[in-house]
This record gives structure tokens, C-alpha cells and sequence, in this order.
């Protein structure tokens, strides 16, 4: 389903990515992980192109993200992308951040797209939600609310990029809860996140990146069982200890 | 100071319909320079933050040009010697046949100075706008225009309504430079009963308070926009 093949990365003269290679098939789910700054949301922009990349070529479902004559807009509305600061549009009540993209997009008729995004605002459990504006949500509503806007275009893959990372603690298990069930559901997902419970729980596969190259690309129980790199060992003793 | 205060030449007819007709004038002028300079600020504005460097740079080049000469400087630039520039049949018809020549100089004059403070608002408007909401409306698939269509612009033009209340003042006022081409608008109307009675303080007054009258509606019609268009829970305060 997503194929990332070499790719690297500069700002400037700093590099970011460095030649990362990884897949992602139909119905998998990848957590990437790492230290900050490791280049994990960078890869992750990457794949629906919000990022450019210098060398090396991202494929999505047969189409390829890098390349100059791809219909970029219409691929990436195919792809749902989940922020880490959420990032709904603060103008539009709930039911509005759900059905804009579905009208003015993938020209969904109004009745379609209300009852759409009725039945997915339903199923993140904020049908009473639904009339207000993000800023009235608490964070972990509103993520949940970003969730479904995704959702509603259908996507063939959902990318998350930290989607926890801004959230109060107690708020942070209602959105992994949501996206558990994605996964169960067989919705393929690429998620940067520092969730390890949820890595353990719901990963097919953990990929593990330090100063902008991929270090660890394997199943999660080897993973978490006996990591190979001195680096991985490291950062998970650090985030798991305690 | 021996000066003979007389209130009662403001109300008499002749020196009233001067006054009054001066405020047509003025208001005239302000609100059609304001609507060109709504206009075509917007589409600067917008210009000035397209991924499109070309658009780019010659929407900012228009904003350095008539930001940064003084608009009594442009006034007669308009009225004196672009006439002078164009073709000679075009210059001849500004010169004899255009009608109220001094008034659409003055629109034209105000329209694209202002146009150039309302693009710098309307630019600053839209780069505050956190760039992950651009993202988010790329990442769902929506063009370029559409992005700016549904999100940028209805959120950087909430955002602005306080300074382009400014600027909507600032356009009346600066409309008083059109008595310098011959516009009797209302300060040329003051100064012209000044000249007639020698009631100087009077006329002057009058005027002032006309245009503190005009300003203090304005604000409070923008007050009103402004609840009126606020985000629940997003900028300003609750009402």
C-alpha cells in the first residue's frame, strides 16, 4: 500500500532524512518511533507529499507521491492525515470540519455528507458535540473529531503524526481507544507516536528511526523483545522504565 | 481675543446645503474608494502570500509603489499628469469629457493607495493563520483555492476587522486631500463658508464635529460585524 523506497531529505544543509526505506501493506499497522527530532514526522509528511523529498521515490497504492505529474490533491484526499495539534478548522462547528472536504471534494451531496459524518461523529461517541465549535471541545473531543474528518473521505491509509503528544493524560486513552478499533477494524495505519502500550497492543510492525535514518525496521515482539541496535535499547529503556 | 462668535451662520441656508453637500461629497468619495480598495487590496493581499513567486513579487512591488509615495504626491500625480501619459485621445476625454473629473480622480487616487494598506492587513491576516490548518485542508485534498475559499480567507478576514477599522477612518479622513484638485468636499466646503463669513472657528468646528460623527457610526457598525462574525471561543473577547 505505501511503499517508501531511499528517500532523503535536506533543510539546507542539515539532512533530515537519510535514505529510509520502509513498507506499509493493505491493513498493516507501523508505529514509528524514536528521540525528537529524530525525523519521524518529516517521514510521515513525506508519504502524502505535504513534505517534498530530495532523493529516492514514495509510492501510495500503485501511484507515486514523488512523482511531478501526479494529481497530488486527489491522492491526498484519499489518504487521512491525523495532527498532532489537531488542527480542525476553528470557524466550522463539528458536523461543518466533517462534511466540507466530503462536499467540496469528493462532491458528496449535502444529505450524504451530513448523515456521513452524523454516523462517524457517532461512532467517536460525540453525537452531542456535534453543533459545537472545536475550540468549545476538550483536546482529546477534538482529536477524536480529526479522527473522523479523516474518516470521512473514506481513506484506503490513515496517517497519524503524534496524535496523542498535545493531549492532558487522562484524555489520552479516549483517542487511543478510537484508534485500537481502527486497527481491529483492518484500516491501514502509519502512526508516529511514543505510545508504546498502544505499539505493543496493535503494531504488526515497529520501525525506529534516530538522527534522520531508519535503525530499526522489524515485527513488535522482536522489537520490544530484543531490539538489535544499542540506540533502540537505549530509547526504550528510557520510556518504558518508569 | 475680539472675535465675534456667530453659531447661527452654520444654519442658515445657504452655508447648510455648503455643509451638507460637502458630507455627500466626502462620504462619496470615501465609500467608493473604500469599495475599490476593499477590492483590489483582498486580491494583493492574497497575492502576496501565493506559493506563485511572480504573483508574488508583483503583488508586493505594488504594495512598496503606493505605500511609500505620499497620497497628496499620487492625488496630483492622477489628476495632473497621468492624463499627460496616456494616449492623446484618452487624455483629451479625461481632460474635457470625463464627468466629475475631480471626484473619480479622487476615488481612483484613494482606491489604490489604500488598496495597498488594506493588502498589507488582509497579508498579515492570512499568515496568521497556523500553518497546520493548511496543511490539514491539503492533507484532505483540497486545491489551492478552495483552501484559501473556505479556510484562510473567512478566518484572517475575522481576524483583521479591528485594523481595517482603522483603515475605514483613516479612508474618510484622507478623503479631505480631494479639496487639493478641486473636490468641494466637506473641508473644502468649511473653508469655503470661512472665506464667505470671516466665522472661521465656526466653520471648522462644524466640520470636525461632522467628521467625529462619521467616524464614531463607523466604528460602531464595525463593532457590530465584528460580534457579529466572532468564532465561539477563538479570538477576542466574550461579548
Amino acid at each position: 500500500m505505501i511503499e517508501i523506497k531511499n528517500i532523503s531529505k535536506w533543510y539546507g544543509a542539515f539532512q533530515v532524512l537519510d535514505n529510509c526505506s520502509s513498507s506499509v501493506s493493505k491493513g498493516e499497522v507501523v508505529v514509528v518511533c524514536g528521540p525528537s527530532g529524530s525525523g519521524k514526522s518529516t517521514l510521515i509528511k513525506c508519504v502524502n507529499g505535504l513534505e517534498p523529498v530530495n532523493q529516492g521515490n514514495i509510492t501510495v497504492d500503485g501511484q507515486e507521491v514523488t512523482a511531478k505529474n501526479t494529481n497530488l490533491t486527489k491522492l491526498r484526499s484519499r489518504i487521512g492525515m491525523v495532527f498532532q495539534h489537531f488542527e480542525l478548522y476553528p470557524h466550522m462547528s463539528v458536523l461543518e470540519n466533517l462534511c466540507l472536504a466530503q462536499e467540496k471534494v469528493l462532491k458528496r451531496s449535502r444529505e450524504e455528507a451530513v448523515s456521513r459524518a452524523e454516523a462517524l461523529i457517532e461512532r467517536v461517541g460525540l453525537s452531542e458535540h456535534i453543533g459545537k465549535f472545536p475550540s468549545q471541545l476538550s483536546g482529546g473531543q477534538q482529536q477524536r473529531v480529526a479522527i473522523a474528518r479523516s474518516l470521512a473521505m473514506d481513506p484506503i491509509a490513515m496517517l497519524f503524526d503524534e496524535p496523542t503528544s498535545a493531549l492532558d493524560p487522562e484524555m489520552i486513552n479516549e483517542v487511543l481507544d478510537v484508534m485500537v478499533e481502527l486497527a481491529k477494524e483492518g484500516m491501514t495505519m502509519m502512526v508516529v507516536t511514543h505510545e508504546m502500550g498502544f505499539a505493543k497492543k496493535v503494531a504488526d510492525r515497529v520501525v525506529f528511526m534516530d538522527e534522520g535514518r531508519i535503525v530499526e525496521d522489524r515485527p513488535t515482539d522482536d522489537f520490544f523483545g530484543n531490539p538489535e541496535s544499542e540506540r533502540a535499547r537505549d530509547f526504550l529503556s528510557k520510556i518504558l522504565n518508569h | 481675543m475680539n472675535y465675534n462668535w456667530n453659531w447661527g451662520i452654520l444654519f442658515e441656508e445657504q452655508y447648510f446645503n455648503w455643509l451638507l453637500s460637502g458630507l455627500g461629497w466626502t462620504v462619496s468619495v470615501a465609500l467608493s474608494a473604500w469599495v475599490m480598495a476593499f477590492t483590489l487590496g483582498s486580491l494583493v493581499g492574497v497575492g502576496r502570500t501565493v506559493p506563485n513567486r511572480l504573483v508574488r513579487t508583483l503583488c508586493t512591488a505594488y504594495v512598496e509603489l503606493f505605500r511609500n509615495i505620499p497620497l497628496l504626491v499620487q492625488m496630483f500625480i492622477w489628476y495632473f499628469a497621468v492624463p499627460e501619459l496616456v494616449p492623446d485621445d484618452m487624455g483629451r476625454w479625461m481632460k474635457r469629457d470625463m464627468p466629475n473629473p475631480e471626484f473619480v480622480t479622487a476615488v481612483i487616487a484613494l482606491g489604490f493607495y489604500t488598496a495597498s494598506r488594506v493588502a498589507e492587513q488582509v497579508r498579515a491576516g492570512i499568515e496568521t493563520v497556523p500553518a497546520g490548518l493548511n496543511a490539514a485542508a491539503k492533507s484532505q485534498g483540497l486545491s489551492l483555492g478552495q483552501t484559501y475559499r473556505y479556510i484562510l480567507l473567512p478566518i484572517s478576514f475575522r481576524l483583521i476587522v479591528p485594523p481595517m477599522t482603522s483603515e475605514f477612518l483613516t479612508i474618510f479622513k484622507n478623503s479631505s486631500l480631494a479639496l487639493t484638485i478641486g473636490l468641494l468636499e466637506l473641508t473644502a466646503q468649511s473653508q469655503q463658508i470661512a472665506e464667505y463669513t470671516f466665522q472661521g472657528f465656526e466653520a471648522f468646528t462644524a466640520a470636525t464635529v461632522i467628521y467625529v460623527c462619521i467616524a464614531l457610526l463607523a466604528t460602531i457598525l464595525m463593532q457590530l460585524l465584528e460580534r457579529h462574525t466572532r468564532i465561539p471561543g477563538y479570538v477576542g473577547k466574550e461579548a
